[in-house]
């Protein structure tokens, strides 16, 4: 390291420590990964389940569902976002 | 009957053969027969981390395509009598090696050798989950940093459930952390985990905790195994672990960072080894 370095690296506006955010990554990461191991996850096929019961109601467009999953510490959140059709006149549900 | 252990990590490059050399050559040292095997097949590395890589003739594959006798295959170390190593294939490979070929090498080992180590190779891919089926013990190497420790856990989950141990529903394999390459500086300045961190967040017995050390490398230069660098920090961790494994109530040490280095020798000086 050149000695320039050592002023930059001596510099008040260092980013705060890492580490911290390391473990509590780590710490929700596997809470998570341990349930896959012995239970399937069971995620996926609810956002599957969730998304075909909607289209046995309306006409959707796959290409526009948006699925949005946070797994977090003490809870995980799954957004699912879908878009519905603007009303067609004449048309009382989706043909499937 | 031998006690089969597998040093194993699921990540790659975190000190799996070193620790295989070490910590054998420091059972070896205690007097116990012990025998190391390499199963990275193709990526035969263990020879040279022992300084025997101008003896080899025959390999583990030789031995389980019945080319070799195990006896041939085997290289009695020089320096320490009660040590021997089983090298990998370089040029085969990896679906040479066969549950049925390992099971019989390590039968016939288990008369003759008090331990049997098995440096596995990285992931958790076929050659990987042979060095580990036939544990009875696993040192679990992992770094203080996020990958590896994900990749630990990972491996935990497969011991528990691949094992043989696990599938003939025996008493499960029994799990060492070892944490490697561990740099107290960096840990003071936030930007390592703490050791505390590791064993919270992986919750198994801490069978020891070797430093990053400079020497290391030089050991692997030279051939020889860094627990025999008596001087080092990193071999007297060794050391302290292979104690530790055969029962004693020993301090974990090179915990604490360096003093603080002045001004003047963080201006010019180079770094304390
Ligand atoms: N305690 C340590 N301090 C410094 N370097 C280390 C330490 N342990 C391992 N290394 C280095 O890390 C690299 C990978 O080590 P190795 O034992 O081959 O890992 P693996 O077998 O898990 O792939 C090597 O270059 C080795 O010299
Ligand atoms: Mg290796």
């Amino acid at each position: 390291m050149s000695w320039l370095d050592y002023f930059r690296a001596a510099r008040k506006d260092e980013p705060p420590p890492s580490a911290s955010a390391a473990k509590e990554r780590l710490q929700i990461v596997l809470a998570h990964e341990r349930i896959g191991r012995t239970r399937e996850d069971f995620l996926p096929r609810l956002q599957q389940e969730l998304v075909a019961v909607v289209a046995r109601y309306v006409a959707i467009d796959p290409g526009k569902v948006k699925l949005d999953l946070d797994r977090g510490g003490d809870m995980s959140t799954l957004a699912i976002e879908i878009e519905l059709p603007a009303p067609t006149p004449g048309r009382q549900a989706a043909a499937g | 009957m031998a006690q089969v252990i597998v040093v194993t990590s699921g990540k790659g490059g975190v000190g799996k053969t070193t620790t295989s050399a070490a910590f054998a050559t420091g059972l070896a040292q205690r007097g116990k027969k012990t025998v190391v095997i390499d199963f990275d097949v193709g990526l035969r590395n263990l020879d040279l981390i022992m300084g025997v890589e101008r003896r080899v003739v025959f390999d583990i594959v030789n031995v389980i395509q019945g080319e070799a006798r195990l006896n041939q295959a085997l290289i009695r170390d020089k320096r320490v009598d009660t040590l021997a190593i089983l090298p990998a294939s370089q040029t085969r490979d990896k679906d040479a090696l066969t549950r049925e070929g390992v099971s019989t090498i390590i039968e016939e080992l288990s008369a003759d050798f008090d331990y049997i180590l098995c440096d596995s190779p990285a992931g958790i891919e076929k050659g990987a989950l042979l060095a580990l089926y036939f544990a009875d013990q696993a040192i679990v190497v992992t770094n203080p940093e996020v990958s590896s420790v994900r990749d630990s856990d990972r491996i935990l989950g497969v011991l528990q459930s691949k094992s043989k141990r696990a599938e003939e529903k025996k008493d499960k394999v029994k799990e060492h952390l070892l944490v490697t390459r561990y740099d107290p500086n960096r840990v003071e300045r936030g930007e390592m985990l703490k050791l505390e961190d590791v064993r919270e967040i992986l919750a198994i017995p801490l069978l020891g905790v070797v430093p990053e050390n400079e020497s290391v490398l030089k050991a692997s230069n030279t051939g020889t195994p860094v627990i025999m660098d008596t001087e080092s920090v990193a071999g007297q961790a060794y050391k302290d672990a292979v104690g530790r494994f055969l029962g004693e109530d020993l301090p974990h040490r090179f915990l604490e960072p360096d003093k603080k280095p002045g001004l003047f020798r963080r201006l010019f000086g180079g770094r304390a080894a």
